[in-house]
């Protein structure tokens, strides 16, 4: 583990506990077992493109590169390490797709994070901290940013105008033409018919359950919403 | 050992010019047509392909393909950052079609494609990913309007489902189980389609109704990366523009209108937006955007404007600016779609359409340059919002905008 990363990272993340290797090959094995993954890596030629195009290695002690090589290498125990302490500091811009070999290590990390999710990971635990609030708007309203989040509080480092907006900002709403458009809570309106959709979707999938593993609170939340509505449509899940 | 500098430079010389046919005929599987595989689908009555409706307009892509663009019978997918945080964008689009005739839909049965959370936190999974984006196809098919996507993030991620999608029979058949539930078929549509590529396809129609006169305007271009990098081969590239090296699709609309393209170093990099980092870890946004492109736009290029065409970036490249102010940053861009740059080049209103005061970055100077009288067409918008405030109106409408 790099000393940078300690420094910066939480405790239970920077200091996380070691793992028997079985537990690492474990998670590495639903990574691979993901249908995706063989699309996914094809081999690294360790020409560092992926590198070069990466704004969070300009950043971050982070490379998709190592990422790449460690899952061609079947290293479980990188794996492990980097699903603890790299993984979330990816843009996911998907400008390594560049690689020559035909490798996505955007799309590595992706289902990486997914497999950190649900094995409710450190890493992940930290990374959605201060998240939340987002998860549950986008699974309970089906907009991911609404209106009403432009707060002075939320985004003093936006300007002054996030203020502008938020004081006018019922009257504000009321100056746009498109009629979808009238909303504060919600990037436009979405029908009710549309939301119980939406809802069966998150069930069926099991993206709800996912929530389970990172933020029990949340997830009873969203539970309690999703459920309530089905129920009032006649449907059971 | 010496290097043999002429004998290189002589073989740099003779080097052909890049070749789409030759690379075509070399062949690889992002260069496929896809469309074999997803008709043969069809016919297996696997899903329904809703076609891409007359009249529409054919594009050059990566490699060669032409891509359909229809010019009418638009079903907008809206985007949830654009219409929450920057709303002068997706009422641009509208404003331009309504302009140019176009008949379209604006459904409140549409979600977001969700891919902004998905990116940020994995907090979902493919399937679910894939049924999302499955309810908002078919909710389109239902209309008989065609899908247009106006985030370049939904654009590119609904292009990864559809890989998926073509690529795994068993998740198929899970998405068609779940949409069955919904009383819904699985629907896909012949052609994925951005609002830019609509843009791109009629930018001369938009400019034969261009009242401003834009030759003294300097543009400098961010491409999205999760329009050009993400499935690649579908992205509009055109001989015309950059000799086909880069995607054609901003710099063709500003160059249609008028206004000059100037280049910068850094194109390619992505904005900063990151997913979760504008979110949650802006330290990264921030310096990225600053220190990597708007430093470098105006080091290199000193555009009057910057354009691109997603809504991270529109958000991106416009609220970073303001902290970098205060160290000092050789910062001061302002940023917006090429939907609000070719609305204003057709005479849209910078606040009741562009809806300017949304934006952080000062954008001024640029509509004195473009002619504007900002102070006038605020005092307009401002007693629009006092007509509100009394109740003498509901809502703003779209013939109070052009009025």
């Amino acid at each position: 583990m790099s000393q940078t990363g300690a420094l910066y990272k939480a405790e239970a993340v920077a200091g996380y506990a070691d793992v028997p290797l079985e537990e690492k090959q474990r998670l590495f094995d639903e990574v691979k077992a993901d249908m995706r993954f063989p699309d996914y890596i094809y081999g690294c030629y360790e020409c560092g493109i992926c590198v070069a195009v990466c704004p969070s290695a300009r950043f971050y002690d982070f490379s998709p590169r190592r990422i790449a090589q460690a899952v061609a290498r079947e290293d479980a125990e990188l794996v492990y390490q980097q699903m603890q302490e790299d993984i979330w500091e990816c843009s996911q811009c998907f400008s390594c797709l560049r690689c020559p070999r035909g490798n996505n290590p955007g799309g590595i990390i992706t289902i990486m994070r997914e497999v950190s999710i649900n094995n409710g990971l450190a890493s992940a635990r930290e990374a959605l901290e201060g998240y939340t609030r987002i998860i549950y708007k986008i699974m309970s309203t089906g907009t991911q940013v609404s209106p009403d989040m432009l707060q002075p509080d939320a985004f003093p480092d936006w300007g002054p105008e996030v203020k502008d907006v938020s004081d006018k900002l019922e009257l504000w709403r009321r100056a746009l033409p498109p009629e979808t458009h009238h909303t504060t809570t919600t990037g436009w309106e979405v029908s009710d018919k549309t939301l119980v959709e939406l809802y069966l979707i998150w069930h069926k999938t099991g993206a709800l359950k996912m929530i389970e593993e990172v933020d029990e609170g949340l997830h009873m939340i969203l539970e309690e919403v999703m459920e309530e509505r089905l129920e009032e449509e006649g449907i059971e899940v | 050992m010496t290097i043999p500098v002429e004998a290189l430079l002589k073989k740099k010389e003779n080097k052909s010019r890049f070749d789409r046919d030759a690379e075509l005929a070399a062949g690889d599987a992002k260069r496929r047509d896809f469309h074999e595989e997803l008709f043969e689908l069809e016919e297996k009555g696997e899903w329904i392909v809703q076609r891409v409706p007359e009249p529409y307009v054919e594009v050059p892509t990566k490699y060669g393909r032409m891509k359909k663009v229809p010019k009418q019978m638009m079903w907008h997918h809206k985007s949830c950052g654009q219409c929450g945080h920057i709303p002068g964008y997706s009422t641009s689009i509208f404003w331009v079609q309504r302009k140019l005739g176009v008949d379209y839909n604006d459904p409140t049965d549409q979600t977001s494609c969700t891919a902004w959370n998905y990116y940020a936190s994995a907090t979902s999974n493919a399937a679910a990913q894939a049924a999302v984006a499955g309810r908002n196809f078919a909710a389109a098919y239902e209309t008989g309007y065609f899908p247009l996507i106006h985030c370049g993030t939904s654009y590119g991620h609904y292009k990864e489902v559809r890989e998926e999608l073509l690529l795994h029979g068993e998740l198929r058949k899970e998405v068609r189980e779940i949409m069955k539930t919904l009383g819904k078929p699985l629907v896909m549509p012949e052609e994925i389609v951005h609002y830019s590529e609509w843009f791109y396809a009629m930018k001369d129609e938009i400019a034969k109704h261009q009242v401003r006169d834009f030759s003294d305007i300097a543009v400098t271009v961010h491409p999205a990366c999760h329009y050009y990098k993400l499935v690649e081969q579908d992205a509009i590239y055109d001989p015309d523009v950059y000799g086909g090296q880069r995607t054609a699709i901003v710099s063709g609309v500003a160059t249609a209108l008028g206004a000059e393209v100037r280049d910068y170093s850094t194109w390619f990099d992505c904005c900063g937006f990151g997913f979760r980092h504008i979110l949650v870890q802006r330290d990264f946004t921030r310096s990225f955007a600053t220190q990597r492109k708007i430093e470098k736009m105006k080091e290199e290029a000193n555009p009057d404007v910057t354009l691109t065409h997603d809504t991270g970036c529109v958000t991106t490249l416009d609220k970073s600016q303001f902290a970098a102010q205060a160290h000092d940053r050789n910062v001061g861009v302002p940023v917006m779609s090429e939907a609000q740059f070719a609305a204003l080049a057709m005479g849209a209103h910078p606040y009741k359409v562009c809806q300017l005061h949304w934006h952080s970055a000062d954008y001024r100077p640029l509509l004195e340059k473009m002619g504007i009288d900002w102070r006038a067409a605020w005092a307009e918008f401002e007693a629009e919002v006092e007509r509100l405030e009394k109740g003498e109106i509901d809502f703003l409408t779209w013939a109070d905008v052009d009025a």
